[in-house]
């Protein structure tokens, strides 16, 4: 009886630890822009800064323009 | 390599590209997968813009040479070599390393071919002195 509870109790440890990996992984992604230079650097903005909002709302209205 | 055949080949290498643009430094299209001339154009004034407003946000000298902007609708590719552009667009999550690849190799391959060397002419042998005769 007592295995049989540890048994279950480690099946839902198990799938409770997988959701929230699944969830991690695919969860909401934030929108970015990786813009990378000539000298090997890359910069990364990520959507909230006032550089991503202007270089995603570009990028949005190249997305409406470019379906074929 | 011309502009079509480059975007012809992109397209059939790439199956995550929708749609695609190649341009110049001003803006010009110079091939599109696009059929819609209007939306070609505004594809490459898209990307142009894209660039622009990046390259603003560097204090340095160094120039943008490629950028992805990743939304949820899909993403968007702009790579530059010299006055060569081309901008791609993508649906979302896809594979960044590969697009890239594929759209320099497409932008190589429109690149023109330079210009053949000339044949360095052949030095003339120097001339063997002629040893004085001895007379004695």
């Amino acid at each position: 009886m007592r295995r049989k509870l540890l048994g279950l109790l480690g099946f839902g440890t198990g799938v409770f630890a997988g959701s929230v990996l699944y969830r991690r992984s695919n969860g909401r992604r934030r929108d970015r822009v990786d813009v990378y230079f000539d000298d090997g650097s890359m910069v990364s903005f990520v959507e909230g800064s006032p550089e991503a909002e202007k270089l995603l709302r570009v990028a949005r209205g190249v997305l409406g323009t470019g379906t074929p | 390599m011309d502009a079509a055949q480059a975007l012809a080949d992109l397209t059939e290498i790439s199956s995550q590209i929708e749609s695609a643009v190649l341009f110049d430094e001003q803006g010009a299209v110079l091939g599109s997968t696009l059929a819609d001339r209007g939306a070609a154009e505004a594809l490459a004034q898209g990307a142009a813009e894209l660039l622009e407003e990046a390259a603003a946000f560097r204090s340095s000298e160094a120039a943008v040479t490629q950028l992805e902007a990743s939304t949820h609708e899909g993403s968007v590719f702009v790579v530059r070599d010299g006055a060569r552009r081309i901008a791609a667009t993508t649906g979302a999550s896809p594979t960044v390393g590969l697009v890239f690849y594929d759209l320099k190799s497409a932008l190589r391959g429109t690149a023109e071919a330079p210009p053949a060397k000339p044949k360095p002419k052949p030095q003339p042998r120097p001339r063997k002195k002629k040893e004085p005769v001895d007379e004695a």
